[in-house]
């Protein structure tokens, strides 16, 4: 626990954007060496409230106060100036420069009117050193994981003496030992008196390291709580704002339900398919109406098989039977015509077109498939987008909604609609669910096992076990980039999971 | 959106309004400060006046321009095509020529090849040309600055190597008909231009490729997740690249009855980047609008002409042809960044309304 120094406090913030109140009269502390969670659910002014605290945003009413002394954040650079630093999901360093550059990047020591390498590098140094990190710190940023790069960033934060950070969904790529690093950082953070505000959507990590818990829906505060009073079920239904009696039942009346009967034909079947260097050769069938998750650790090959599998990375071994003939796969065009499609875990760079309409969106897949001389005309393309809207109750004001103006949940939909508008036999979802609210992630899983009831074949990937136990009725695990096994009936449970990846890893 | 929007604001975020406003304005100015620009005559059955000659000479550059919006659509670029216009301007008069032969006392001129023949291998030989960029581009990745690059340079050599260095004057009148000609009254470029088009814009609105080169200018690695054949597409922007650049390679060869392969479509290729951006594309790529560079290419030539018309002296033409360029280029930018302010607005409305929907 932090002392009960107040470092911060907002008061009364108010925010509108023509039309919209994006926050009404929300209060925000945070103490002097406290870890402190924002939560609530897509939309429900989280960013806001970080946006006017970093100067991103001006408030409209609302008063900030940094030590007591009222402040007016004009800009990221002046909130940083005043000791506010944010660490973005999506590193913003620049990944072609150094370690030491990036930390020291427009603010390098000058010396005889050259900058003074030798001090960039060892201050550099010496700042990675207060997070415990010893780098090369003339390499490449790049050459390091997104891990190494939040760390870089922390570190850099911390050199322009910042009093409180920002932690902005920095674990949704980090696997569970630089999860724990992060957290050994940020107690020791806590321990020199900074304040951390932590935004995430994992509720475990929540409890895991926070001290406090301030929820908001709606643009407006719910309230403050310490986090060991509050348990679980009471965070989940003050973010969604439903009884959670009613939100289990929607999730649960799906979890009897996967279909895993043997005797369904296989869709698709791999023998030994592999590429040296990215994944182990591997067996894989799909049936029909079954959901096979693929389970195990980031980085362990599960995005990797399912990129062989859709034809994005060519196989270079093994053979591959669709309908049990023989088939080539070459690139997506190739198995997209043999029926599947492909939802990638990166959403914004490989899955949506941020700068087309929902409409096109949906379409594209369709049109892909059916060629480019067959053109949908306008009034088939609107049917279909309003049908998907309907029916995946997609958030917009119309089909001709910039894709890139939606929420994540429903770019999310959007990606499901541009598929399921191609009928296909295989859908393969690389975490469908990540970064989306709890009200959409059930809706996706609703789907999911909607599909295989309608003899549909699902290939699942998700880092959150408790999904692929709700949805799965077989699971390939992984480790290594290497399929090390297979569980199905009653084996599917979180012990089972966890006992595979670690057997043989001793 | 329930905000209701004034109709003279949406027009302000119409793509085509920026451009035919800088046409307007352009001309209201020769309206006021060139005598009789408006004024069409018909000699001989013909219509003449400034407006046409305009038309007529920017024939050239909107078919570049035309096919310059599609490789910028998809996010590149083709520095090349001036040399091109070279190359196949060099082709079509070598193989024309033409000869003074007598033939029962009467004079009459004949070709090398049959004319026909000639405007063919120009045409294929110019979409070569487009694919070997495509090839650089699409297949190879070489940034297309670079690839182009190649050509442009190289381009100009080959145009010079056909023709041996020197200047070749055609003399065989049929081929004059294409630059010069006229039908209907009006000049026969002009409908060369209106064709082509027709063409590219059935190409662009009634079959998916337009939405394709949009999805692959906007975002090239999900569009290929998607199953469109990237490669191809981009391939097929470039053809069509140097076949425009083929044609008007043509034209101009055919206006001035010779080609010369030092300073045929010198530059070019930034007149027609230029009425590309001026017809309000981006240079990033994704959404396109082919109207608009026509636009953006008259707006370019109603510029040159108004500058000689004027008698704006000839060493300072260029600089004042930039500094026009760069007044309008600022004053779109400034309406396109109101535009993005509004659609920021737009997105927040927008995360707003999906979280009322939720609640």
């Amino acid at each position: 626990m932090g002392t009960d120094k107040v470092l911060v406090k907002m008061q009364g913030i108010c925010k509108e954007f023509p039309g919209v109140k994006a926050l009404v009269n929300v209060d925000f502390e945070l103490r002097y060496g406290e870890i402190h969670a924002v939560c609530g659910e897509n939309g429900a002014g989280k960013s806001t409230l970080i946006k006017v605290l970093t100067g991103v945003e001006q408030h409209d009413e609302g008063q900030i106060h940094l030590e007591g002394n009222l402040i007016q954040p004009q800009s990221p650079m002046h909130a940083q100036e005043l000791g506010i630093s944010t660490v973005y999901q999506e590193v913003n360093l620049c990944p072609n420069l150094s370690v030491a550059e990036n930390i020291f990047i427009g603010r390098e020591p000058i010396k005889n009117g050259k900058i003074d390498w030798k001090s960039v590098n060892e201050k550099s140094q010496q700042a990675l050193a207060r997070l415990n990190l010893k780098l090369d710190v003339t390499g490449r940023l790049d050459e390091y994981s997104v891990a190494i790069q939040q760390m870089v960033a922390i570190a850099r934060a911390l050199d322009i003496s910042a009093k409180i950070i920002i932690l902005d969904e920095p674990t949704s790529s980090l696997d569970k030992n630089e999860v724990e690093n992060l957290f050994r950082v940020m107690r020791k953070l806590k321990a020199e008196g900074i304040g951390i505000i932590f935004i995430t959507h994992f509720l475990e990590q929540v409890y895991g390291i926070t001290d406090r818990i301030t929820i908001l829906r709606n643009g407006v505060l719910v309230g403050q709580f310490d986090t060991d009073k509050l348990d679980r079920l009471q965070l989940i239904s003050k973010m969604i704002g439903k009884d959670l009696v009613e939100f289990e039942k929607t999730i649960k009346a799906n979890v009897n339900d996967p279909t895993c009967s043997d005797d369904n034909e296989a869709f698709y079947m791999g023998k030994q398919v592999g590429r040296h260097g990215m994944i182990n050769p591997f067996d894989m069938t799909i049936n029909k109406g079954e959901v096979v998750g693929l389970a195990g650790l980031l980085g362990s090959g599960r995005t990797e098989t399912a990129r062989i599998i859709f034809g994005i990375d060519k196989a270079d071994s093994g053979e591959v039977f669709i309908h049990r003939n023989k088939v080539t796969v070459n690139s997506p065009a190739d198995t997209i015509r043999n029926g599947m499609g492909f939802c990638p875990e990166n959403r914004k760079t490989e899955g949506i077109i941020a700068n087309l309409t929902v409409r096109e969106n949906i379409v594209l897949g369709l049109q892909g498939k059916i060629g480019m001389g067959r053109y949908l005309s306008m009034q088939k393309q609107v049917e279909l987008a309003e049908r998907y809207i309907k029916l995946l109750n997609i958030a917009t004001p119309g089909t001709e909604q910039l894709v890139g103006n939606l929420s994540g949940g429903n770019q999310q939909k959007v990606m499901l609609a541009r598929w399921l508008a191609t009928n296909p036999e295989l859908l393969i979802l690389d975490e469908p669910t990540r970064g989306i609210d709890v009200g959409a992630k059930a809706e996706v899983q609703k789907l999911i096992l909607q599909l295989a009831s309608d003899g549909k074949a699902v290939l699942f990937i998700s880092s959150e076990l408790d999904e692929l136990i709700r949805c799965c009725c077989r699971m390939a695990v992984y480790r290594d980039k290497k399929k090390i096994g297979e569980l199905a009936g009653d084996d599917i449970n979180e012990m089972k999971i966890m006992q595979t990846i670690a057997e043989e890893a001793v | 959106m329930g905000l209701k929007i004034p109709k003279a604001k949406k027009l302000l975020e119409k793509q085509l309004f920026w451009p035919i406003a800088a046409l307007s304005v352009l001309l209201l100015f020769n309206f006021f400060f060139i005598k009789n620009f408006f004024a069409l005559e018909i000699i001989d059955g013909h219509l003449f006046g400034s407006l046409i000659d305009i038309l007529n000479r920017a024939a050239p550059l909107t078919f570049m321009s035309i096919g310059m919006t599609l490789v910028i659509a998809t996010g590149g670029i083709d520095i090349s095509v001036g040399s091109v216009l070279a190359i196949s301007g060099a082709i079509v008069s070598l193989m024309i020529g033409g000869d003074m032969v007598f033939v029962n006392g009467q004079q009459q001129y004949v070709t090398h090849y049959p004319m026909a023949v000639a405007l063919l291998v120009a045409v294929v030989v110019s979409v070569v040309c487009g694919i070997w960029n495509g090839l650089l581009v699409a297949k190879l990745g070489i940034q297309a600055m670079v690839a182009t690059l190649i050509l442009l340079v190289a381009g100009r050599g080959i145009a010079q190597l056909i023709t041996d260095g020197n200047v070749i004057t055609v003399y065989y009148k049929p081929f004059f008909y294409i630059g010069s000609g006229f039908l209907l009254g009006l000049p026969f470029s002009i409908f060369l231009v209106a064709g082509f088009l027709v063409m590219i814009m059935w190409l662009v609105k009634k079959t998916a490729f337009g939405l394709f080169v949009e999805s692959i200018g906007s975002n090239l690695l999900a569009s290929r997740f998607t199953g469109l054949k990237v490669q191809k597409m981009v391939w097929a922007c470039y053809a069509i690249s140097g076949l425009c650049a083929g044609i008007a390679g043509i034209i101009v060869a055919s206006e001035v009855k010779s080609a010369d392969s030092n300073s045929a479509g010198m530059f070019i290729e930034l007149d027609a980047i230029l009425s590309v951006v001026l017809g309000g594309n981006s240079m990033a790529g994704g959404r396109f609008s082919v109207i608009g560079s026509v636009i953006g290419s008259l707006v370019v030539q109603t510029l040159t002409t108004t500058i000689y018309a004027i008698g704006v002296p000839s060493q300072i033409t260029m600089v004042v042809k930039a500094l026009v360029v760069v007044a309008i280029y600022l004053i779109q930018s400034q309406a396109a960044k109101s535009k993005t302010k509004t659609a920021q607005v737009a997105q927040v409305t927008e995360t707003m309304k999906a979280k009322g929907a939720q609640a």
